[in-house]
């Protein structure tokens, strides 16, 4: 046994004994995340920018023809320029309409649950579990005209016939990207309300603060970041959902993505489809740029 | 005139089956530095938190400034509070944490800035009002936060162990600073430490706290030199302990017999209701000497020297003696350059009758 340890401690004082500079050591680490990250991330973002370039037909000789009819394309169709305005509308929306529904959540849970805190933040994942589409098939069964709510609100004699309008349509789309999202926004805030020191906000009363007065001038200055986080994490994938607005959106409902889809389905106009990617990340990219600047505008006006 | 401004009584608090808090009765008068001491977990900021009002009394009454403050919140209370860690905005400039409290005011710019420039100027911070609230050192930290706090003009200041973050030199130079200030805004201040030496140096008055209990309020020269109770003497420094047989006494003295010291009388302390048989006398490490051959003392104690600690400016000498199991400590101040001392030689301790105290049992 002491044997073996001694040589288990000289193979470990050997390879410490390799001289690696802090930087190479710290890429030497990064090395596997990084050759992962450029495989599946880098190379399908650079190769459908490439094929947004590209026009749909080869040329005689059966080469690739460079070309910028798609964007040109993309950026003058009405079509297109209602549907990419539709699509990050309906993500700001979701996104403002999610994180101000989660903060009291998350405000809630970092406050007020004492020693469950835990459980919440379980219970607050559950709906998770199961997979996204279920979860979308589940909220066509509860606004269907004959779905749950419209069968409690008859059953209650609430109303005589059944609402129409909770399905297909924006609102629709909207409500059920909130809650699909709501735990990507809670948690980030739920982290910065926790990490918010308590004397702050004593010390905030002490000086003469009421509740409201303190929350305006101390707790949401100082969980900004995690609010802003929220905003992002929302915001950016909801911009290119497909699922839900094929589902519940309808023809008033569908999103860019769903466009997308069909240039890379049914139309087969990839190089279209590829510039129709490439123009939404950057619209959605500029948005979140727009977001930023204004939170820190308005983290400057509190004092 | 001399109602005080703060008056607790029978205050009490319990957290589940821990009693944090034992009846406490307390009074503190307008415009004095009172400082709560004791050891840590005692109860101290307990205490200073249900003056503030961040935390109720599981039972018993707070008055401050004659009114009581039951179920008011801090906002409500004539008090300001200097927390543990500063509790300074980082998101703000020094300016704007320190007007913190002002802004309810609505003030017009002008008004803003001057009173916000004489609160910088009275911690010594002016020129300082731009820069950020995460951007300054432990010392500018807690200037900021009594700044922050003073400017609120409150009754009464409460400071919960305001100097404990700081280096030793800036806390004693600090120490100076809160206590002049004090004096110059005649500000009641509050003040929780497990320092002795802060408690003293700085207060008007002293409350030694034990495990959720007052022990004794008294100025520091009597918290210090008269302690009431085996574990105040212990808590303020080191104290040499002799057991004592107390054999009779009257009205005015008391006469005691140790086999250390003979026969001694002292006179009786106030509020000491102590009968006849063992007692413990204190007496203060710097209150002995080592006698040259020549000396004598009017009481006179030999013993065996076994141990001495050099600390520049004063030597501790354990000094082993017949008839009480724990050596005898003596602080010599190294002053003149008396005898060198080995360890093993016979020396003999001098004492004034002064300098015992009786202890309560
Ligand atoms: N919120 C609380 N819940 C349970 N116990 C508490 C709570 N606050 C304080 N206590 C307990 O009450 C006792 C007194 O605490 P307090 O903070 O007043 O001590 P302290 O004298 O200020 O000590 P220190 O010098 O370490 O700050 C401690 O034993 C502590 O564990
Ligand atoms: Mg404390």
């Amino acid at each position: 046994m002491g044997v073996i340890e001694g040589e288990g401690g000289s193979a470990l004082a050997k390879l410490g004994n390799i001289k690696l500079s802090e930087a190479a050591r710290g890429l030497a680490l990064a090395m596997p995340p990084l050759a992962y990250t450029l495989l599946l991330l880098a190379v399908p973002i650079l190769a459908v920018i490439y094929l947004s370039f590209t026009a749909r037909e080869p040329d005689a000789d059966g080469n690739m023809v460079m070309s910028f009819a798609n964007y040109v394309r993309v950026w003058t169709d009405p079509l297109y320029l209602h549907l990419l305005a539709r699509s990050v509308g309906i993500s700001v929306i979701v996104a403002v309409i999610t994180v101000v529904l989660a903060y009291p959540i998350a405000y809630f849970i970092a406050f007020e649950s004492g020693k469950w805190r835990h459980l919440w933040i379980l219970l607050i994942t559950v709906p998770f579990w199961t997979s996204y589409l279920l979860r979308v098939l589940s909220w066509k069964i509860a606004l269907g005209q004959s779905g749950a709510i419209n069968s409690i609100l008859l059953w209650t004699g609430l109303i005589a016939t059944p609402f129409e309008g909770l399905l297909y349509n924006i609102g629709a789309v909207v409500t059920v990207l909130a809650h699909s999202y709501a735990v990507f926004a809670i948690l980030p805030i739920y982290v910065s309300l926790v990490r918010l020191d308590r004397s702050l906000l004593e010390a905030a009363t002490d000086l003469g603060d009421g509740a409201v007065r303190r929350f305006v001038r101390i707790t949401l200055p100082l969980t900004q970041r995690g609010v802003v986080g929220a905003l992002m994490v929302v915001m950016i994938p909801t911009a290119g959902d497909y699922v839900t607005p094929v589902l519940i959106g309808g023809k008033d409902g569908i999103m860019i993505a769903n466009q997308i889809q069909a240039q890379f389905g049914k139309a087969n106009n990839w190089p279209l489809g590829a510039a129709l990617s490439v123009s939404t990340m950057l619209t959605i990219g500029f948005a979140a740029l727009a977001i930023l600047v204004l939170a820190r505008k308005a983290g400057r006006l509190a004092r | 005139m001399n109602t005080p401004i703060i008056s607790i009584r029978g205050v009490s608090r319990h957290f589940g089956a821990f009693t944090a808090l034992d009846n406490i009765d307390l009074d503190v008068k307008q415009g004095e530095f009172f400082s709560l001491l004791g050891p840590s977990g005692c109860g101290k900021t307990t205490l200073l938190r249900m003056i503030g009002g961040f935390m109720e009394p599981s039972s018993g009454k707070i008055m401050i400034d004659q009114k009581p403050m039951d179920g008011l919140a801090p906002n409500q209370r004539p008090t300001n509070m200097v927390f543990q860690n500063y509790a300074i905005f980082p998101h703000l400039n020094v300016a704007d944490n320190v007007g913190y409290g002002l802004r309810k005011l609505r003030l017009d710019k002008a008004q803003f800035t001057a009173r916000v420039q004489e609160a910088l100027e009275r911690v010594g911070l002016s020129g300082l009002g731009h820069r950020g609230g995460h951007e300054l050192s432990g010392g500018q930290r807690q200037r900021v936060a009594l700044a922050r706090a003073l400017i609120m003009q409150p009754k009464v200041l409460l400071l919960d162990e305001p100097l404990s973050a700081l280096d030793k030199k800036l806390r004693e130079q600090m120490q100076l600073e809160l206590r002049r200030l004090q004096r110059a805004v005649g500000i009641t201040f509050i003040l929780v430490t497990h320092d002795q030496y802060e408690a003293l140096s700085m207060s008007d008055r002293v409350a030694v706290m034990f495990k959720g209990r007052i022990a004794q309020v008294a100025p520091p020269q009597d918290i210090y030199q008269r302690p009431a109770s085996r574990d105040v003497a212990d808590f303020l420094g080191g104290m040499n302990f002799i057991e004592a047989q107390i054999e009779a006494e009257d009205a005015l003295e008391l006469k005691l017999a140790s086999p250390l010291t003979g026969p001694i009388t002292l006179a009786r302390r106030d509020g000491f209701a102590q009968g006849l048989g063992k007692a413990t006398l204190g007496i203060r490490p710097e209150r002995l000497r080592i006698l040259g051959p020549k000396e004598t003392a009017p009481i006179e104690i030999t013993g065996t020297l076994y141990d001495k600690v050099y600390y520049g400016e004063v030597t501790h000498y354990s000094v082993a003696v017949r008839g009480n199991t724990q050596p005898l400590q003596v602080a010599v101040t190294n002053s003149s350059g008396g005898p060198e001392l080995a360890a093993g030689s016979e020396v003999k301790v001098g004492l004034d009758r002064s300098a015992l105290v009786l202890l309560a049992p």
